[in-house]
């Protein structure tokens, strides 16, 4: 991809800016001897729906956890509307960030994890309240009227004093999309979000995803194993491998025509199981 | 069984309640303090939080009861009896409850954390919103545990002269010498003040676990 050549002390807010929405600059994450990230150069543009595949331990769940702030990477700096995410501006050089820049920055950033992290104590409505509530500072009659919504919208308006444990675990993992769509994040990123579903599950899912992407403004960034749903919903497709992005283009060129050996070598895997 | 000997052991058991609940006010406290302190990002609460559970976990509660009470008026601080009691036994449950606090807070999964993290809940709101009310419900057994080892353990401060329901049944053994009702009579009043802690405790269990069961 072309490095863009956008100045990083860019404006912060991204609306009179039409740069990417991430940049990752040479970045790099090691654990241990094992380097999962490699000076790794990367961009989500505003908006962009981009599927993240490749074989495990190739550091796809690594981006977005750095992302997240939930990893700290090594080397390079990560830029979220065109702010540093991991460091901040301080007399013209970039210094390790403190917790309230990370909190300023992190609050473009939504995820949705594998395994659901739904708060077991909370009912779903509490779920999808919380935070707006205690983070944004909405009124509780404003956060329950948008997660009533936002429930709805994933076919759960039904379950709202349900606990958790009351759910399967499709529906626990639309109470998460839920969650995590209150927040109105600009970037939401969904690790591996159906790889601990029951197979029958999965499908119920991926419909909400797919009717997100179509819907939505935010930009989406998918690890995902399924490559029906990689091509049905993706702009860009990403294929990762040992920490880099080894090839890159339109589903259609990616699942159609791969260039590179090791990505013909993963999609024949994968598809011919 | 003489009924006459159970005004004075009811005396004393309205003592040993109130030492009990003090004391378990005190350790409750401490333990929440200390634990979390062993989990500050700061070394030197850490350190301090660390030295307080070794030291009362590692010594016994008759010499700490006996520093409070005998030692410490050498150096000029006198406490009354009552209150050497409470701080000792508080102190010394609560060092032990300290490491409950700790043990819960580590057993709450990771990605509870990171779903905190990712909504931008402050490492504040994470620890009170988050992962204490889930803590709280594995610290409940082990705080039971503790509350009933508490009031067994408020029998010691008879020896520092405070006429709790063992005291008063000394007392009224060496003025009576009628040892073997009044020492039944102990067992059973410890055992109908213990009783109903034990299902107070699993009484608060069952409501704050209520989640789990639904």
């Amino acid at each position: 991809m072309p490095a863009n050549a956008s100045d990083p002390a860019s404006p912060e807010n991204g609306r009179s800016d039409p740069g990417p929405v991430v940049r990752f600059e040479q970045v790099t994450k090691r654990f241990g001897d094992l380097t999962v990230l490699d000076r790794l150069d990367f961009e989500v543009a505003q908006n962009e729906k981009i599927a993240i595949i490749g074989p495990s331990g190739s550091g796809k769940t690594t981006i977005l956890r750095v992302l997240m702030t939930l990893v700290e990477p090594n080397e390079g700096v990560v830029y979220v509307d065109g702010e540093p995410l991991w460091h901040k501006p301080a007399n013209g050089e970039l210094v390790r960030a403190d917790e309230a820049h990370l909190r300023k920055v992190r609050k473009n950033i939504g995820m949705v994890f594998q395994h659901f992290n739904l708060f077991p104590h909370m009912s779903v409505l509490r779920n999808v309240t919380e935070a707006p509530i205690h983070v944004l500072g909405r009124s509780r009659s404003e956060a329950e009227d948008q997660a009533l919504h936002l429930l709805d919208k994933v076919g759960l308006g039904d379950k709202t004093d349900q606990f958790p444990s009351q759910l399967s675990g499709g529906q626990k993992q639309r109470v998460a999309i839920a969650r995590a769509l209150a927040m109105q994040p600009k970037v939401m990123l969904f690790d591996e979000v159906t790889s601990a579903l029951d197979p029958e599950l999965v499908g119920e899912v991926l419909n909400i995803l797919r009717d997100l992407a179509r819907d939505t403004e935010m930009a989406m960034l998918i690890v995902t194993h399924e490559m029906q749903f990689a091509r049905d919903v993706a702009d860009r497709v990403v294929f990762f491998d040992s920490g880099r992005v080894a090839e890159e283009g339109p589903p259609s060129k990616i699942f159609s025509a791969p260039e590179n050996p090791r990505t013909q070598s993963f999609l024949k895997a994968v598809l011919d199981h | 069984m003489g009924i006459d000997l159970l005004p004075t052991l009811l005396r004393g058991a309205g003592i040993t309640i109130q030492l009990t609940l003090a004391s378990a006010a005190l350790a409750l406290v401490v333990a929440l303090i200390a634990g979390l302190g062993r989990l500050s990002p700061w070394k030197p609460i850490r350190i301090l939080a660390g030295t307080y559970v070794e030291v009362f976990r590692g010594t016994s509660v008759l010499v700490q009861l006996f520093w409070f009470y005998f030692a410490l008026p050498l150096f000029g601080i006198r406490l009354d009896a009552f209150a050497a009691g409470v701080l000792a036994l508080g102190l010394n449950v609560g060092a032990y409850g300290a490491e409950t606090v700790r043990g819960s807070i580590l057993s709450v999964p990771r990605g509870q954390i990171e779903a905190g993290i990712a909504l931008n809940f402050s490492a504040a709101q994470r620890m009170r919103r988050i992962v204490l009310p889930q803590a709280f419900v594995m610290m409940l057994p082990p705080f039971g545990n503790n509350l009933i080892e508490l009031l067994k353990a408020t029998a010691l401060v008879s020896l520092i002269t405070i006429p709790e329901m063992t005291f008063e049944g000394y007392s009224l053994q060496m003025t009576t010498g009628r040892t073997n009702e009044i020492f039944l009579w102990l067992l059973l009043l410890y055992f109908a003040v213990a009783y109903p802690l034990t299902l107070g405790v699993r009484a608060i269990e069952r409501r704050v676990s209520a989640f789990l069961r639904a």
